[in-house]
């Protein structure tokens, strides 16, 4: 058999949080947790509702890349002229993105870097659908490169999407729908079990250290069972195999390493 | 000029659009980053004296071209990107040169803000925003519901135009357009959202239902939201107009890569605006080379 990467583990984390009894659209931003949405789709959620990346909802997920022959099969129509209506602000869909900066509240910064509002050190992409994302419906994140520039000391430089931060509250506001799953890095897995939805890691992938994780983390983790990743089996694997005929996701994380470390 | 032989005949030319617009206007431009934008019409108000302008937009080179050329005063947007270029360099350059002034919104609260317009309403109540830095930076305001709930919500501001610009598939002369393509975004809500609405066309046919009686359901809007109408081949480009063409990733690369070299827009405004659109589009292949971009695959 042969190696499991790195990434194949995560698109396997991925497809974990995904997991559902629901019929709900997930979006997965980015090759890794769209295998990871689609894997979940065609094993234990089958509720789970995919576009085609435009328009259209397919009941088998697009693979990645250029389809040769491939032809999508259209059962549904969510265009984005719709979608606050159908998919976001009806709590119906679990997005999985990769934010610049995250921080302990689980808040995130896609928009800008350092300066001020009105002249930024660094303009990103700006908030996109996150705030509406984040207070309506569940949201994971996958983080390919973990370190302590991407989960920062203090706080995000501009809230982007709403976290579990209690300054941030509003008397009579209501944050019922804020709904953090998980996060997914190149060295373990996160969730927001910890005190007073305080982020906490919950397994580590093969042959990483707690402290290891702690040390490249600008904030304080909570340590959950600390158990090691699942593995994908042989059937995980064809399933992505044939969503990535192009290997995309070998691109992914820094050298495309095996999941388990060499000795 | 000739008079207008019919009634209700909104036919005008790109420059008769560009005059009636005028410095400090709020502008909608619609379609979404690389897709659907008029960019015939932009190029048009690139070409004139217009300034000042406050533009609402989703964005992509629409709103990096009138930032480099120095055409706006102040930004209403959720995202300006390119897609494949996810960041807007020359949107970029302008965000961190301090030089327009900006109200960052939520890509749903953004047509929220446009509905509230078209319904002639001050507001629409939401939750988004609240847990973000959005209401802080945006001096956006907070209402209680009346109700026995009570709950404390962002009071969404109407984002009333002046006019919106938008590019369709076909239109008549009397302004019934057709959007085709799998997405209309939010165009019917930038028509409504505005006191005038300008439509850039592929087509311009006579009487549509002459035509194409059978696309009747892509009138996405009423003609009664339609100003003028112009027939400008091409006018999306180099963003997409499905199903007529994709963008044009190439021309999109050209122009993101100058803004590092030579990173001067004067230096570059003539190779992506040109004298006139028939030069431009000359300059780029002709229509027919527009017509033969492939469309994206996601």
């Amino acid at each position: 058999m042969r190696d499991i990467t790195l990434a194949e583990l995560c698109i396997l984390a991925c497809s974990e949080a995904f997991r559902t009894d629901r019929e709900i659209i997930a979006t997965g931003i980015g090759p890794v947790p769209r295998l990871g949405a689609g894997l979940a789709k065609l094993t234990h959620s089958p509720g789970l509702m995919m576009t085609d990346g435009e328009a259209f909802l397919v009941e088998e997920p697009i693979p990645l890349g250029p389809r040769g022959d491939y032809r999508p099969k259209v059962g549904g129509y969510l265009p984005f002229s719709r979608f606050f209506d159908s998919a976001v602000w009806s709590g119906r869909r679990h997005a999985m993105v990769t934010p610049t900066q995250i921080d302990r509240f689980g808040q995130t910064n896609l928009s800008q870097l350092g300066g001020t509002h009105r002249q930024p050190k660094t303009q990103m992409l700006g908030v996109r659908g996150f705030p509406g994302n984040s207070i309506y419906h569940a949201n994971s994140m996958f983080v390919p490169f973990h370190s302590s520039r991407v989960f920062v000391e203090g706080e995000v430089d501009m809230v982007s999407s709403a976290g579990y931060n209690p300054a941030k509250r509003v008397a009579g506001g209501n944050y019922s729908g804020i709904d953090l799953k998980r996060i997914i890095t190149n060295l373990c897995v996160i969730d927001f079990g910890g005190t007073d939805h305080a982020p906490r890691v919950v397994s580590l992938h093969p042959g990483v250290s707690f402290d290891e994780v702690q040390a490249a983390t600008g904030f304080a983790l909570e340590a959950g069972d600390l158990g090691e990743t699942a593995m994908p089996d042989a059937d995980a694997l064809a399933i992505i195999d044939r969503l990535d005929p192009h290997n995309i996701r070998a691109t992914v994380i820094k050298d495309n390493p095996t999941a388990r470390r060499a000795a | 000029m000739n008079a207008p032989a019919k009634p209700l005949d909104k036919r005008m030319s790109a420059t008769e659009i560009v005059g009636r617009l005028s410095d400090g206007m709020t502008i909608g431009i619609g379609g979404w980053g690389p897709r659907r934008k008029p960019m015939a019409l932009v190029r048009e108000i690139l070409r004139s004296d217009l300034k000042d302008l406050t533009i609402v937009a989703y964005g992509g080179a629409d709103v990096g071209m009138l930032c480099a050329a120095g055409k706006v005063k102040k930004l209403v947007f959720a995202f300006v990107s390119l897609d494949a270029i996810p960041l807007e360099p020359w949107f970029r350059k302008a965000r961190e040169a301090g030089q327009i002034e900006v109200l960052e919104l939520d890509e749903g609260m953004f047509q929220w803000g446009l509905k509230a317009a078209a319904f002639g309403l001050p507001f629409l109540p939401t939750r988004v925003g609240l847990g973000t830095d959005l209401a802080e930076l945006g001096g956006l305001k907070m209402v209680q519901s009346p109700y026995a709930d009570g709950e404390v919500l962002i009071a969404m501001p109407a984002l009333r135009l002046d006019a919106a610009i938008l590019h369709v598939n076909r239109s008549d002369w009397r302004g019934n357009v057709q959007l085709l393509g799998p997405d209309a975004y939010y165009d019917e809500w930038f028509a409504k959202a505005a006191a005038a609405t300008y439509v850039s066309c592929e087509e311009l046919v006579d009487r549509i239902e002459d035509h194409y009686p059978d696309d009747a359901k892509a009138n996405v809007f009423e003609r009664c939201f339609v100003t003028g109408v112009v027939e400008m081949p091409g006018g999306a480009h180099p963003s997409s107009l499905p199903p007529a063409y994709g963008w044009d990733m190439k021309a999109l690369k050209d122009y993101a890569n100058a803004a590092k070299d030579p990173g001067d827009w004067a230096a570059v405004a003539d190779r992506f605006v040109g004298a006139s659109e028939a030069a431009y589009l000359e300059s780029i292949g002709g229509k027919e080379a527009v017509a033969a971009l492939p469309l994206p695959i996601f």
